[in-house]
C-alpha cells in the first residue's frame, strides 16, 4: 500500500484527499504556489513544499518542480486530483519513470481518451452509441436530403469549420433542408473561409448523464451508477445529482455495463467517468471519457457508501475489488451544489476576500467540501469554484427540501457568489419536476 | 483627464485600444483573464486615450489605473 502520497493539487479536491488518507493512515504531501500559502489543504498536509509562483504554468503544471517535490519528501505515490495536470498522458508517464505510482489509469488509456475525435471513434467501436452524423462534409443537396435521411430527421445542419453555435440550424424536414443548405454553404464560406457543411443528429431537450465505473488491475470492473450534470453553464456544472431523474433502472444497468465493457477494452484502471447526451427518449450518446476523478464524484459516494479516493488508492496499488456489480447498491438521492466565487448576473468572477463563509455545519445530510473559510482571500489565478455543498435524503424530493434548507442558511460575504443562483434552482418547478435539460440555466430568472 | 481603473483583479489578457484611440463611455477597452474566464472591462468615461498604464501579462489588482483617457 502507498505510504506517503504527494497530492499534484490544491483548494478542496487536496483536503477531500487528505482526509481519505487520514483515515487509511497515508501520510500526506501538499504542493503548493506562494497564492496559497495559507490555504488549508496545505495546512492539513503533514508535509509541504513550495514550487512557484501563483500562475499555474510556473507552479501547478510544472511537472519537474512536482517530482522534485516528491523526491525531496519521499512520497512514494502522486495524486493528480481534477482539472491541472490529471489528464496528462507525459506526467503519468514521467511519474512512473521516476518509479513512483501514479494514481490513474495507464497513460495510453489518458491519451487515446484525450482526444475527442478519437475517443469518440474507439468507443463506437466497443459497442457505445455516438451521436449519428456525417463523417465527411456534403457534396451535394442530394446527398445531404439521403443522409438526412439516413440519420433520422430532425437534423443539425453544421459548417465544418464552425464553433460555438455558430453556423448550425435545425433542420426538421427534407423541405427546411432545400431551402437551407445553399445559403449555409454560402455563409459558412463567407464567416469561417470555409463552405463545408455536415449533419448531425439533433438531440431534443438533451440531458448530460454520466456514468461512473471502477476497475482495477486485475481486470475486474464495475459501475457505480450515473449522475446528472445538466445544470451547467459555460460547460461547467452548477448543480449535479445521483441518479438522474431520467434514467430507467434498466436503461442505467444497460449505460453501466457498456462503458465498463469499452473500460475494459482500453485497459482501464481506477474511476473512470463516460459522459453521455441523453434524451427523453431513452437515446443516449457518448460524448466523452474523462480519465481521473470528477469534481461531483460525492454524490456517487453518498448514495453508494463507496469512498472513490480510497479504492483510486487502493487500485492504484495493486489490489483488487473486493466486490461485484452485483454487490454495489444505491440508496437515496444526493445532490451536490457547487459554489463559486462569480457573480451570477453578470457571470463575472468575483475574486477578493471572503470575509464570511458560513456554512451549515453539522446539518444532518449535508456534506461540506470547501477549500476555504471565512478570513481567506480568493485569487484570480484559479478556478472560482469555493466548494460544493452535498445533500443526501431517502428520496430525491427530500433531498431538494434540504438542499433548499441548507442553501438558505448559507452566508456568504466579501465577494459576489453564485449563492442566490443556486437559491433559484433548488425551488426552479423544473428542477423540481427533474426536467433539467442542458438549457435549463439559460430559461432561469435570479429575480423570483 | 480621466482614469479607467479595474473592477477586478486579474491578468491583462488582451489591450482593446491604443494610445490616440477616441473611447466612448462603455466601451470595453481591455480583457482581463481573471479565474480562467475571459472578462472585459469597459471604460466609465469618454476621451481619447493618452496613456496605456498596463500590458498584456500585467497582473492589477481591483481599483489599479488601466489607461488614462483626455
Amino acid at each position: 500500500m502507498i505510504t506517503k502520497l504527494l497530492i499534484a493539487n490544491r483548494g478542496e479536491i487536496a483536503r477531500r484527499i487528505i482526509r481519505t488518507c487520514k483515515r487509511m493512515g497515508i501520510s500526506t504531501v501538499a504542493v503548493y504556489s506562494d497564492a496559497d500559502e495559507s490555504a488549508l489543504f496545505v495546512k492539513e498536509a503533514d508535509e509541504r513544499v513550495r514550487i512557484g509562483p501563483p500562475p499555474v504554468a510556473e507552479s501547478y503544471l510544472k511537472i519537474d518542480a512536482i517530482l522534485e517535490a516528491a523526491q525531496q519528501t519521499g512520497a512514494d505515490a502522486i495524486h493528480p486530483g481534477y482539472g491541472l495536470l490529471s489528464e496528462h498522458a507525459d506526467f503519468a508517464k514521467r511519474v512512473r519513470q521516476q518509479g513512483l505510482i501514479f494514481v490513474g489509469p495507464p497513460e495510453a488509456a489518458i491519451a487515446a481518451m484525450g482526444s475527442k475525435v478519437e475517443a469518440r471513434r474507439r468507443m463506437s467501436a466497443t459497442g457505445l452509441p455516438i451521436v449519428p452524423g456525417t463523417e465527411n462534409a456534403l457534396a451535394s443537396l442530394e446527398e445531404a436530403i439521403e443522409a438526412a435521411e439516413r440519420i433520422g430527421y430532425p437534423v443539425m445542419l453544421k459548417a465544418s469549420s464552425g464553433g460555438g453555435g455558430i453556423g448550425m440550424q435545425i433542420i426538421r424536414d427534407a423541405e427546411e433542408l432545400k431551402k437551407a443548405f445553399a445559403g449555409s454553404q454560402a455563409r459558412a464560406a463567407s464567416y469561417f473561409g470555409n463552405g463545408d457543411l455536415f449533419l448531425e443528429k439533433y438531440i431534443e431537450k438533451p440531458h448530460h448523464v454520466e456514468i461512473q465505473v471502477l476497475l482495477d488491475r486485475q481486470g475486474n470492473g464495475v459501475h457505480l451508477g450515473d449522475r446528472e450534470c445538466s445544470i451547467q453553464r459555460r460547460h461547467q456544472k452548477v448543480v449535479e445529482e445521483a441518479p438522474s431523474p431520467l434514467l430507467s433502472a434498466a436503461l442505467r444497468q444497460e449505460m453501466g455495463s457498456k462503458a465498463v465493457q469499452a473500460a475494459l477494452s482500453l485497459g482501464y484502471e481506477g474511476v473512470g467517468t463516460f459522459e453521455f447526451l441523453a434524451d427523453e427518449s431513452g437515446n443516449y450518446y457518448f460524448l466523452e471519457m474523462n480519465t481521473r476523478l470528477q469534481v461531483e464524484h460525492p454524490v456517487t459516494e453518498q448514495i453508494t457508501g463507496l469512498d472513490l479516493v480510497e479504492w483510486q488508492l487502493r487500485v492504484a496499488s495493486g489490489e483488487s475489488l473486493t466486490f461485484q456489480q452485483q454487490d454495489v447498491h444505491f440508496h437515496g438521492h444526493s445532490i451536490e451544489a457547487r459554489v463559486y466565487a462569480e457573480d451570477p448576473v453578470r457571470g463575472f468572477p468575483s475574486p477578493g476576500k471572503l470575509q464570511v463563509l458560513d456554512l451549515p455545519e453539522g446539518m444532518e445530510g449535508v456534506r461540506l467540501d470547501f477549500g476555504f473559510q471565512s478570513g481567506d482571500t480568493i485569487t484570480p489565478f484559479y478556478d472560482p469554484l469555493i466548494g460544493k455543498l452535498v445533500v443526501t435524503a431517502s428520496t430525491r424530493a427530500e433531498a431538494i427540501q434540504l438542499l433548499q434548507k441548507a442553501l438558505n442558511t448559507c452566508q456568504i460575504t466579501g465577494i459576489k457568489s453564485n449563492l442566490p443562483q443556486l437559491q433559484a434552482i433548488a425551488k426552479d418547478e423544473r428542477f423540481l419536476q427533474g426536467l433539467t435539460d442542458t438549457s435549463f440555466l439559460t430559461g432561469l430568472s435570479l429575480n423570483s | 483627464m480621466a482614469e479607467v481603473r479595474s473592477n477586478m483583479a486579474g491578468t491583462v489578457f488582451q489591450l482593446l485600444v491604443s494610445v490616440g484611440d477616441q473611447v466612448n463611455a462603455g466601451d470595453d477597452v481591455v480583457v482581463l483573464e481573471s479565474m480562467k474566464m475571459e472578462v472585459p472591462i469597459a471604460s466609465e468615461f469618454s476621451g481619447v486615450v493618452k496613456e496605456l498604464r498596463v500590458e498584456v501579462g500585467t497582473f492589477v489588482n481591483e481599483d489599479d489605473v488601466l489607461l488614462v483617457l483626455e
